[in-house]
C-alpha cells in the first residue's frame, strides 16, 4: 500500500537524532512488546509480513507520531484481534473472557527461546526458471498494490541492472495476506541516483533495493 | 532500564504509564489465554541484552581484516564464512557483506521498516528506525553523514543499500591505517556499530575508546 511507511525520498523529516548510550530499551513496556511480538510469530499466529502489514495500516498520522515500539504494540493488537486469537472486550477488560484459538506451533514456552534467536528461512526451492540474470537491465514495475509489497515507491518505474541472484524467497506481498508463500525469484537491483532523483543528484550515488521477480520486467 | 530514562521521545509520564498498563493488560490476555508462558517473554528479553550486539558484527570484521581467506569467504556468502566462527552468535540466511574501498562506500537502511542484521549488530538505535533517517538515505547519503559528523571524498562512490527484503547487510568498512601488527581482538575494539551500517568509520588507533 501506498502508505507512510514508505518513506525512502521524502523530505522534511529533519536531521537525525543519535541518542548517545542509547539503551537497549527505554522501558520495561518496550522489552515485553519485542518480547511478545517474536513469540506470537513463533508460535504461528502470524507472520513476518503480516505484522509489517499491520503497522503500515495503522492511520498516517498515528505512524509517524507515535515511538517505534508503541507501533509494534499497536499493530500486533490490531492483529491479534482481525485474526481472532483475542477480542476488543479482552483488551478492555484485561483478562480473557473467552476461550483460546489454536496456535499453528502451540503454546510459546521457554524451550522455544533458543529458536528464535536465529531469523527465520525465507529462501525457498525454485517453482520455475529465473527470468532475469546478473547484468541485466530491469524496470521496476509502476504497480501500487492497495495491500503490502515490499517495492518502495521512488524506483518504481525506473530502470535499473540486476546485480545479484539471491535465488527464491517467500513473497512478502502474497505470505501478508495469508495467500500462502508463492516463492519467487529475489534479485538485488541497482540504480543511479540520477535515474531516480534526476539530475540534480549526488552523481557518485547508486541506491540498490531487493526485488522479487514480480516486481520487474525487462527494460 | 527505568521508566525516567525517556527523554528522548516526545512522551510524558503520562503516556509512558498509560503504555505500561496497556502492554502488562495485553501480556495478562495473551497468558491467561494460554498462548505464551511470560518466563518465556523474560527469556527473550534477558537472550537479547546478554547475547547480540555489535560486538557480534565487530569480531566478524577483524577477522576479515586479519585474515584474507575468511575475507573472501565473507564477502562470497557472509552467513556462511560467519558461521565458520564459533564464537559469534548463529546467523540467519543470505546476511551479505560489503566491503568499503577507497572507491566505493557502502550504507545500509530499511525506508519501509526497520530491518537491521540483529544478529551481526544487535537491536537497532532509534535513528536506524526514524523518519529522517530512513527518507534521506536513498537520496541524500553525504547529508546524513554529515549529520553524522563524517564526511567522504567528492569522488567517493556511495552505494545505498536498501533492505527491502530478507536479505541482510553487513558493511565491512576499510582497516584503519597503523594497525598493520595489531591483533584480531585490539582490532574489534575499533569497529563501531556505525562503521558497520555505513554511517560511521571505525575509531582510529589511539582514539579514546
Amino acid at each position: 500500500m501506498n502508505g507512510v511507511h514508505d518513506m525512502g525520498g521524502m523530505d522534511g523529516f529533519g536531521k537525525i537524532e543519535v541518542e548517545p548510550n542509547e539503551p537497549m530499551f527505554h522501558t520495561r513496556w518496550e522489552s515485553r512488546v519485542l518480547a511478545m511480538m517474536r513469540a506470537m510469530g513463533a508460535a504461528g499466529a502470524f507472520n513476518i509480513d503480516t505484522s509489517r502489514s499491520y503497522q503500515e495500516a495503522l492511520p498516517p498520522h498515528v505512524y509517524l507520531s507515535i515511538s517505534y515500539y508503541k507501533r509494534w504494540m499497536l499493530g500486533l493488537q490490531d492483529m491479534l484481534i482481525a485474526k481472532g486469537f483475542i477480542g476488543k472486550d479482552e483488551v478492555a477488560e484485561g483478562h480473557a473472557l473467552g476461550p483460546a484459538k489454536p496456535l499453528k506451533r502451540g503454546r510459546f514456552t521457554v524451550d522455544d527461546v533458543e529458536r528464535i534467536m536465529v531469523r527465520g528461512k525465507f529462501g525457498r526451492n525454485p517453482q520455475a526458471p529465473a527470468k532475469f540474470k546478473a547484468g541485466d537491465r530491469v524496470r521496476a514495475k509502476n504497480i501500487h498494490p492497495r495491500t503490502h509489497t515490499r517495492l518502495p515507491r521512488y524506483v518504481r518505474g525506473h530502470v535499473g541492472v540486476v546485480e545479484r541472484d539471491h535465488g527464491v524467497h517467500v513473497f512478502p506481498d502474497s505470505a501478508a495476506v495469508d495467500a500462502g508463500e508463492n516463492p519467487q525469484w529475489l534479485y538485488t537491483v541497482v540504480f543511479d541516483g540520477t535515474e531516480l532523483w534526476g539530475a540534480d543528484s549526488d552523481p557518485t550515488l547508486k541506491i540498490s533495493i531487493d526485488a522479487f521477480e514480480p516486481y520487474l520486467e525487462k527494460a | 532500564m527505568s521508566d525516567h530514562d525517556h527523554d528522548h521521545h516526545d512522551h510524558d509520564h503520562s503516556e509512558l504509564s498509560e503504555m505500561d498498563l496497556r502492554v502488562r493488560a495485553l501480556e495478562t490476555v495473551l497468558s491467561e489465554k494460554g498462548y505464551l508462558d511470560p518466563a518465556a517473554l523474560d527469556a527473550i528479553v534477558q537472550a537479547y541484552e546478554t547475547r547480540i550486539g555489535p560486538h557480534n558484527g565487530a569480531r566478524v570484521v577483524a577477522k576479515a581484516w586479519t585474515d584474507p581467506a575468511f575475507k573472501r569467504a565473507l564477502l562470497e556468502d557472509a552467513t556462511k564464512a560467519v558461521a565458520t566462527l564459533g564464537h559469534v552468535s548463529r546467523v540467519g540466511d543470505h546476511l551479505v557483506a560489503v566491503e568499503n574501498t577507497p572507491q566505493r562506500h557502502n550504507m545500509v537502511v530499511c525506508t519501509l521498516c526497520s530491518c537491521y542484521p540483529w544478529e551481526m549488530l544487535g537491536l537497532p538505535p532509534v535513528w536506524y528506525k526514524a523518519a529522517p533517517y530512513r527518507s534521506r538515505a536513498v537520496k541524500d547519503p553525504r547529508g546524513v553523514l554529515k549529520d553524522f559528523g563524517v564526511s567522504l571524498p567528492k569522488e567517493t562512490e556511495i552505494r545505498v543499500w536498501d533492505s527491502t527484503a530478507e536479505t541482510r547487510f553487513l558493511v565491512l568498512p576499510m582497516r584503519p591505517k597503523g594497525t598493520e601488527s595489531w591483533s584480531e581482538d585490539k582490532l574489534a575494539d575499533l569497529v563501531t556499530r556505525d562503521s558497520m551500517i555505513g554511517t560511521g568509520f571505525p575509531k582510529l588507533p589511539g582514539a579514546p575508546s
